[in-house]
């Protein structure tokens, strides 16, 4: 519960507020590199907040990460280098969109793996039912319905069909 | 006394709970008519002694009884009456005791309304849904009683956490719960199916209605929590893929595609085993969301409770709830033979389609979601999943549906043409390029966002196909048409709008994300920022007094050219009692458009951090879920979807012998 007791703690520093992030102090001159600083935030988790990137929290941890990142910038980084070196500093967690690696593989590779998957089953299904011609399907199955149940079955299907 | 007969009832609806449980069960093995007849009136008791216990808490709260440790705690005397009562549920006991009052009344609409029923069904449905009651009403009184005592009593309460003082609350979870719970009803008769190793084409009858109630209220539920986000967390995000967001969106996307294979098992009797799994799955993504939430594993924006020992006993439940029906999935699935053939290009074949790709990307969600706990868990790595990860994954996957959703309806059952269908909705298809070539030249955006545009307007092209198919409009002959569309079938209109009204949400997500446009300055009064066209002149602030709070408000005149369009008050408004500290953001219409202000902090020299935003079309979002709640409805109200519904104009029943 060592995980638990870090999630409590941390969620005693998260503002109370959800006010304006991005600080009108911290924007750059140049609008290019402005735009790719705000591309990077939405990228980066606040570590101290809970599921926020550092450009949705105002938190004073995330100012001070986009300001690094902002920094990083202006010292002629580029994007990967400067996600390169807050993982450096802060490790994978502070990545919103892990990197591909064996640790992340199932993460990754699971929503095409169950897509393909799932449409080769059915594909195999369907060509085994194909093959096996024609069941009856008007006789119910999982036991047979009692004359009783059969009148009221009659009656509750009879309004409609189309 | 007020908290002492809320917590006796709460015990006795637990007795009724157990005694549910077990007698109509037992009564349905030995076939006696007598003992499956009490989950009728237990049934309907348990949620009259819920019902009351209930009320008495929402009592305590509105006379602020403070000597009630749960008011207390989320209470102020001096909160308007709205937040008096909605703060009964904006808490962890009462919300739960909520979850349990929706349980019950769900348990007490199946027994009065299910006359219809087979009598042994029927008493293993309620005697499961007494085993979801009972179980819950004791993990409330348990580990989370609301009625416990204070002595001495304080005189004043904390107030409830400013965030959730807001009409959006006042509504949100209730919604949220009435979809969530609703999904029992599923949950119990796909179990009840299980125990009786029955079922035929009648029981999707009778489980699609409930099926579709709780899915009208999910939407419902889950659009007003994005739109509630949208407005009060003050930077215009309208959906986080916060845990807790995918918590009730899980169940969603399994309700719509349960929603869809039940249509197959009802028309065409295929698909048996596969519905029962997504009513059962359905069910337990709502029990997981539950767990996630009131647990406190994923602490966010909306879990304020965080207390291991519930943890664990709603652990402990659902390994019981779902490793249980899933057992018994695996057990007695393979009694129930699958029946009705189709070709894989038919209308069943596009629902299953449908089937595999809400499920994927439900999936992708769940995976993503508790990834990063399993692998901290597992190797004591932390990663984040975020939502760069969710539009990168979910994102191609809904539009791959999408993409297929006109061809659905205009496959035939059985064996369908789908070349055919393509020359049908050539003029969709053609409609949808030009739009997308417009969007292109015109906005010269990302190619993505003309892309989605395109997919949107296909989704909605060929919804109004299929409508101008069926009632001929498509051959001229005006009359006949309307005379047409007023004879078609509700559940057909619901369809229509249901389809349509995705492509809606998804032109308001393409224009709020892909073309929004921001400014952030700080300002002093005098100054004015220009976006997209408008002009906001910072007028001033004054400061305003509320009942239990004080706002600090600017105010700001628009001006479109010369004209002034109107003015727009942000406001930071703090809660002395929690001594916290909110931002109204401001928010003008604009057609589906919206202009939003928020305010930052008030720096050193005097100038006011100001955020500005217009979000086009971001209204078609949550218009769009309204449509899909409209065509949901408009399927519900259609007398076919209810087996044996009365019919008009028929005399009175003929009187049955007492059972």
């Amino acid at each position: 519960m060592r995980w638990l007791r870090l999630l409590v703690i941390l969620l005693l520093f998260i503002p109370a507020s959800h006010a304006v992030a991005v600080q009108p102090d911290e924007i750059l001159a140049d609008p290019a590199k402005e735009a790719r600083a705000r591309e990077l935030s939405k990228q980066l988790r606040c570590m101290v907040c809970q599921n926020q990137s550092i450009d949705d929290s105002d938190a004073p941890l995330a100012r001070d990460l986009r300001i690094l990142v902002r920094e990083r910038l202006q010292a002629g980084d580029s994007n990967s280098q400067v996600l390169d070196f807050l993982v450096q500093r802060y490790g994978e967690f502070v990545l919103l969109r892990p990197r591909l690696h064996w640790r992340t593989a199932l993460l990754w590779l699971a929503p095409p793996v169950l897509l393909i998957g799932g449409g080769l089953v059915l594909f195999l299904l369907a060509r085994r039912r194909g093959r096996s011609g024609a069941i009856d399907t008007t006789t119910p199955q999982g036991g047979a319905l009692t004359a009783d149940e059969e009148r009221r079955l009659a009656g509750l299907m009879k309004p409609d069909d189309r | 006394m007020t908290p002492e007969l809320g917590h006796y009832a709460l015990v006795l609806a637990l007795a009724l709970g157990v005694i549910q449980s077990c007698v109509p069960f037992y009564g349905a093995q030995r076939n006696d008519p007598m003992l499956m007849g009490t989950a009728v009136p237990t049934a309907v008791a348990q949620f009259v002694f819920i019902g009351i216990s209930f009320a008495a808490l929402t009592a305590c709260y509105v006379n602020s009884d403070f000597s009630v440790v749960n008011v207390f705690e989320n209470s102020h005397s001096l909160k308007p009456l709205i937040y008096k009562i909605s703060g009964v549920w904006g808490n962890h006991e009462g919300s739960m005791l909520l979850w349990v009052l929706i349980l019950a009344l769900f348990g007490a609409l199946v027994a009065l309304f299910g006359g219809n029923l087979p009598l042994t069904l029927k008493a293993h449905v309620l005697a499961v849904q007494a085993w979801i009651a009972a179980a819950f009403i004791l993990f409330i009184l348990t580990t989370s009683n609301p009625f416990l005592r204070l002595a001495p009593a304080p005189a004043e309460g904390r107030d409830l956490n400013p965030l959730l003082q807001d009409p959006g609350l006042a509504i949100h979870p209730p919604l949220l719960y009435v979809g969530y719970v609703g999904l029992s009803i599923s949950f119990s008769f796909a179990t009840a199916a299980l125990i009786e190793g029955r079922i035929d084409a009648a029981w999707a009858r009778w489980v699609r209605p409930w099926t579709l109630l709780a899915w009208i209220f999910l939407t419902l539920g889950i659009s007003m929590g994005s739109y509630w986000a949208y407005y009060t967390l003050g930077w215009g995000g309208w959906w986080f893929w916060d845990p807790v967001e995918n918590a009730s969106f899980m169940p969603w996307l399994i309700a719509t595609a349960l929603l869809h294979s039940a249509v197959v098992m009802e028309k065409r009797n295929a698909l048996k085993i596969w519905t029962i799994l997504l009513a059962i799955l359905a069910f337990s993504l709502s029990l997981i969301g539950t767990f996630l939430v009131r647990s406190g594993v994923l602490t966010s924006v909306h879990a304020f409770a965080t207390d291991p020992t519930r943890g664990v006993f709603i652990l402990a439940l659902l390994v019981l709830f779902i490793g249980g029906a899933l057992a018994l999935f695996a057990w007695r699935a393979p009694l129930l033979k699958q029946g009705g053939l189709f070709a894989p290009m038919s209308r069943e074949g596009a629902l299953v389609l449908n089937n595999l790709f809400l499920v994927t990307a439900c999936m992708t969600v769940f995976v993503g979601t508790l990834y990063p706990l399993a692998l901290e868990a597992l190797t004591g790595e932390r990663i984040s999943v975020g939502p760069p990860f969710f539009n990168a994954t979910f994102g191609p996957l809904f539009l791959m549906l999408l993409l297929a959703v006109p061809f659905g309806p205009l496959l035939a059952w059985k064996r369908g043409d789908l070349p055919g269908v393509a020359q049908r909705l050539m003029a969709a298809a053609g409609v949808a390029l030009v739009v997308m070539a417009i969007t292109f030249a015109i906005l010269r955006g990302p190619v993505l966002a003309p892309l989605a545009i395109g997919i949107a307007v296909f989704v909605i092209a060929g919804a109004l196909t299929d409508f101008a198919e069926r009632t001929g409009l498509s051959k001229g002959r005006l009359t006949t048409s309307f005379r047409r569309a007023v004879g078609l079938p509700r559940s057909a209109w619901g369809t229509m709008l249901a389809h349509l009204a995705l492509g809606v949400t998804l032109i308001g997500i393409v224009g709020e994300t892909q073309f929004g446009t921001e400014r952030i300055a700080e300002m002093k009064p005098g100054q004015t920022v220009s976006i997209s066209g408008y002009d906001m002149h910072f007028d001033g602030m004054s400061t305003q007094q509320g009942p239990n709070y004080r706002d600090q408000v600017a105010r700001f005149t628009v001006r479109r050219g010369n004209d002034v369009i109107g003015v727009m008050e942000p406001s930071k408004r703090t809660f002395p009692a929690r001594s916290t500290t909110r931002t109204e953001a401001a928010l003008m219409g604009r057609g589906f458009s919206q202009l939003y202000v928020s305010l930052g902090d008030v720096s050193a020299s005097g100038t006011l951090a100001v955020r500005v935003y217009h979000k086009p079309l971001v209204l078609l979002i949550w218009l769009g879920t309204l449509v899909m709640v409209i065509g949901g409805t408009l399927s519900l109200s259609d007398r076919r979807l209810r087996v044996g519904a009365p019919k008009p104009a028929r005399g009175k029943p003929a009187m049955q012998p007492a059972e």
